[in-house]
């Protein structure tokens, strides 16, 4: 074959090789753009229906404490000579009478003000308006008695049901046997609407609120935020010097030998552990055998504390191999132990890098999910916990439970909210740890 | 109130102890002429932790104890008739002491024996409070001064101190040990309990999965097959590489092969926010957004596909694998040495054909372990699964259809009244262990090859 054959046959084939390298470019930009796509139908989708869940329908009504309904004796005050547990007694009974007080009527009387033609009964009424309105007026009147008789101007959360109709999440052409609210309901709630006694406010209760059952539409984030607040300030305190020190030990200290091999292996190994057998050792040990709490944010933070070690470990030593060896060398050679050497020559650079890995590790831990089910997060908790032994869930968990919520058309938005405060929370702890990292870096 | 004596006491220990070690090391420095062994501050330090150690297990001590006394106090201080009490009615009797006793009061008239009972148990808990920080600041001095004495010139402190805190270090590293320990002995243990109700060949070769429910009494009562388990779990994970691998590769291969330094600085960080994402929440996209659309997407092809099927879960997971797998294989690609590279395109090779003939291959010992993790990682996700598989436990092999994994079953055995004598409880534990087995070879294996793959080239 002449070189004149042989660049015949080449340029014959040329055309079909550059078609297969468009090709596989192709491939390659669908790729990215499916990747790409993934991550905006993901927000998109989150965002779309998170963001409405913001605002929330909202009642601001001209609340009568009218002295015909609001009949009750005097708050009892401390008596000289009375022990606090009975003067509480006392104050709960009188609470009690307070509480049975006919608050759904001046609920309703509030309403009809507000919309004086409606045709709806009271049953209807009260509908549109969330069940705790009436626990809200009676604390408004438990802090102070000096109510009665007075008219005020109280703002108050329309239900969850009224809500979705408002805000068109159910469909308005559905039969009445379909709709969650009776047409006469429906008709009262457009025209409140219509008359500026309905507004949308900014949902706050999202963030200052509990979980509730009984009250879909005020129930808030408050209890599952402290309890993840708890958790991570468990793991911090825990995870943080626990990884550093093990990280130092391992990469400066330790000896090249089987036992130190084995701390490798495992390391490595435990980083790569489904997050769910970290819960499956929580409730064996924690629960089962050390008897600790149920629920509690300390169990938690232990669990998520075993699970992020091996996060800030492996981040801590690459941050500690990267320091250059001149560093090491200068310190010892002018006569420094090597502990020194370590902590006052090496560890300083590896800050910014140990403050990321923290961060990582802490948002990591924040998303979790899958062991706090098995320690028995997941339970209902009405409160906030007071201490990290106190129930409480976590927001994920959170997030968790209100997506089962059998009230969909409300709590899919409530759930995308939350989505939204936990991503954003998560966003905001990276944003923080790239900051620190390039001002930290900057001044070393 | 307490805590804060406590900790105030530590604290103002600490600083005494190391103020002592100080200022003993800086007025022997000038008396000798020479010079110290340690710095002063070493001294501080070594004095410090002599201080604070035995002072510190006496607290440890008291706080063990404090209750335990304290109830056997009351119980004491009690009429014999109430003493005599048993259960929730001694409880209450207690409780009512200590109410008292903390000043709050209980409703109600109280006895004269619970008042007594009461100013002698505020009494007990005064006395015992004040004799164990006594106790504790006592031998802390004691202890401070012994330590402070023994500072001479030639005392190796820093030596000493230095010592503790490798202790203290590898103390800090056996915990990792510890983890794992925990982790097989207490998954061994249950499941071993579990065993004894269900024999481990029904349980690892059954193939019906039907536990029944704990309340209705123990015993095995229930089929407890694994293989529907696994099988829903291995359908799901190779859905999810079907979306992973394909994506996650040609995104990796363009990024560091094709893909301008300008694109790859913003489209590398932006894939990556994937990985960020909680679980629960691709869980949550699953089932309000994909499930529906694939079903949707079935009918219009005439295929029945369930909103809820081991498809969802699998595509969704194979989306959240895919940063995992595209920044692996990023970097074992970029290890691949660019002779190789250049020297293909120098022989007239396209760049599509160096990449699947040169670079390719030599990475693929590389690949195939970042895929092994990837797996692994898939076996064990929950969250996803739990919200979209549909968990229905049973032999099917269409995957539009619902299924149930390992991971699930974990959660739906031990979620709501766990009772820890029940099979239907440890089951959980004989699947976690399991689970456990499975991820464990395969993270082996994979950081075997990976770091066979590393020597290889360095």
């Amino acid at each position: 074959m002449t070189s004149e054959q042989r660049l015949a046959l080449i340029r014959a084939g040329l055309s079909a090789r550059h078609a297969r390298e468009r090709r596989f470019r192709v491939y390659g930009l669908a790729a990215i753009a499916a990747a790409l796509g993934f991550v905006a139908i993901l927000f998109g989708m989150i965002l779309a229906r998170g963001l409405p869940a913001f605002t929330q329908a909202t009642l601001s009504l001209d609340v009568a404490f009218d002295p015909a309904i609001v009949k009750v004796e005097d708050k009892p005050q401390p008596r000289q000579g009375q022990s606090p547990a009975d003067h509480r007694q006392e104050l709960l009974a009188w609470e009690r009478k307070v509480t049975m007080l006919n608050w759904n009527r001046i609920v309703e009387n509030a309403v009809r003000a507000a919309a004086p033609d409606t045709a709806a009964d009271a049953r209807q009424v009260l509908s549109i308006v969330e069940t705790n309105a009436r626990f809200q007026l009676r604390d408004m009147f438990v802090a102070d008695p000096s109510l009665a008789g007075r008219t005020v101007r109280v703002k108050m959360l329309a239900s969850a049901n009224a809500d979705n109709w408002l805000k068109g999440n159910i469909d308005r052409a559905l039969p009445d046997a379909q709709q969650q609210l009776a047409a006469p309901a429906r008709a009262l709630a457009d025209t409140l609407r219509e008359n500026g006694a309905i507004s949308f406010d900014f949902a706050r209760h999202l963030f200052t609120n509990t979980d509730s059952r009984s009250a879909p539409a005020s129930a808030g984030l408050a209890g599952a935020f402290v309890g993840s607040l708890y958790m991570m300030l468990v793991v911090i305190v825990l995870a943080v010097p626990i990884g550093v020190m093990s990280a130092v030990y391992l990469e400066e200290f330790a000896p090249k030998n089987r036992f130190t091999d084995l701390i490798e292996v495992n390391i490595n190994n435990l980083a790569a552990v489904p997050s769910i057998v970290f819960g499956l050792l929580g409730a064996a040990v924690f629960i089962n055998y050390f008897r600790l709490p149920l629920s509690a944010p300390l169990v938690g933070g232990l669990v998520l504390t075993l699970m992020t070690l091996p996060t800030i470990i492996i981040a801590t030593r690459s941050a500690l191999r990267a320091v250059p060896p001149s560093l090491r060398q200068a310190a010892l050679g002018l006569g420094a132990s090597r502990t020194q050497t370590v902590f006052h020559h090496v560890l300083p650079v590896t800050y910014p890098g140990i403050l990321t890995a923290t961060i990582i590790g802490v948002a990591q831990a924040l998303g979790e999910t899958a062991p706090l089910l098995l320690i028995g997060m997941n339970a209902f908790v009405a409160q906030v916990p007071a201490t990290p032994l106190d129930q409480s869930t976590a927001l994920p968990v959170q997030i968790y439970l209100w997506q089962g919520n059998e009230n969909r058309n409300f709590f899919e938005a409530r759930t995308s909210a939350a989505i939204i405060v936990l991503i954003g929370l998560m966003l905001t702890l990276n944003a923080i740890a790239i900051l620190l990292r390039t001002r930290l870096e900057k001044r070393a | 109130m307490n805590t804060t004596i406590v900790a105030g006491l530590l604290l103002v220990l600490l600083a005494f102890a190391y103020r002592a070690g100080w200022s003993r090391s800086a007025s022997l420095a000038p008396a000798d002429g020479g010079r110290l062994h340690s710095r002063p501050a070493y001294h501080g330090a070594l004095v410090a932790i002599w201080a604070l150690a035995p002072a510190l297990l006496i607290l440890a001590l008291w706080a063990a104890f404090s209750d335990t006394a304290s109830r056997a106090w009351i119980v004491s201080r009690l009429p014999p008739d109430v003493a005599a009490l048993q259960g929730a009615d001694l409880e209450e009797a207690i409780r009512r002491v200590r109410q008292i006793a903390s000043g709050f009061g209980v409703a109600g008239e109280t006895a004269p024996y619970e008042n007594a009972a009461a100013r002698a148990l505020a009494e007990f808990d005064t006395l015992t409070f004040a004799t164990a920080i006594a106790a504790a600041a006592g031998t802390g001095a004691l202890a401070l001064l012994a330590a402070r004495d023994r500072i001479t010139p030639r005392l190796r402190a820093r030596n000493e101190v230095e010592a503790v805190m490798r202790l203290a270090m590898i103390a800090c590293s056996v915990v990792a040990i510890l983890t794992t320990a925990g982790i097989v002995a207490s998954l061994l243990a249950e499941a071993v309990r579990f065993f004894t109700f269900v024999s481990p060949v029904d349980f690892f070769f059954g193939t019906v999965w039907r536990p029944g429910f704990s309340t209705t009494g123990h015993g095995a009562g229930g089929e407890y097959g694994l293989l529907p388990l696994l099988w829903g779990t291995l359908m799901v994970a190779s859905i999810a590489m079907l979306v992973a691998l394909p994506i996650g590769l040609m995104t990796a291969i363009y990024l560091s092969q094709y893909a301008s330094p300008g694109t790859r600085n913003t489209v590398k960080p932006i894939v990556e926010v994937l990985a960020g994402i909680p679980t629960i929440v691709y869980g949550f996209f699953a089932l309000v957004t994909v499930g529906p659309f694939l079903a949707s997407l079935g009918r219009a092809l005439g295929l029945d596909i369930r909103a809820t099927s081991a498809l969802t879960a699998g595509t969704v997971m194979g989306i959240m694998i895919i940063p995992f797998i595209s920044s692996l294989s990023d970097d074992i690609i970029r290890q691949v040495p660019k002779g190789l590279r250049d020297g293909s395109l120098g022989l007239g090779a396209t760049q599509s054909e160096t990449i699947r003939r040169v670079i390719l291959p030599a990475a693929l010992p590389g690949i195939v372990g970042a895929f092994l993790l990837a797996v692994s990682r898939a076996i064990g996700e929950t969250m996803i699964v739990v919200l979209a598989a549909g968990n229905s436990p049973f032999l099917r092999f269409n995957p539009g259809e619902p299924v149930s994994t390992v991971t699930v079953t974990i959660v739906n055995q031990l979620t709501g009244d766990t009772d820890f004598a029940s099979p239907q409880s440890l089951v959980a534990f004989a699947l976690g262990l399991t689970l456990f087995a499975m991820t464990l070879v395969l993270n082996v294996a994979a950081l075997y090859i990976v770091r066979r793959y590393r020597e290889q080239y360095e």
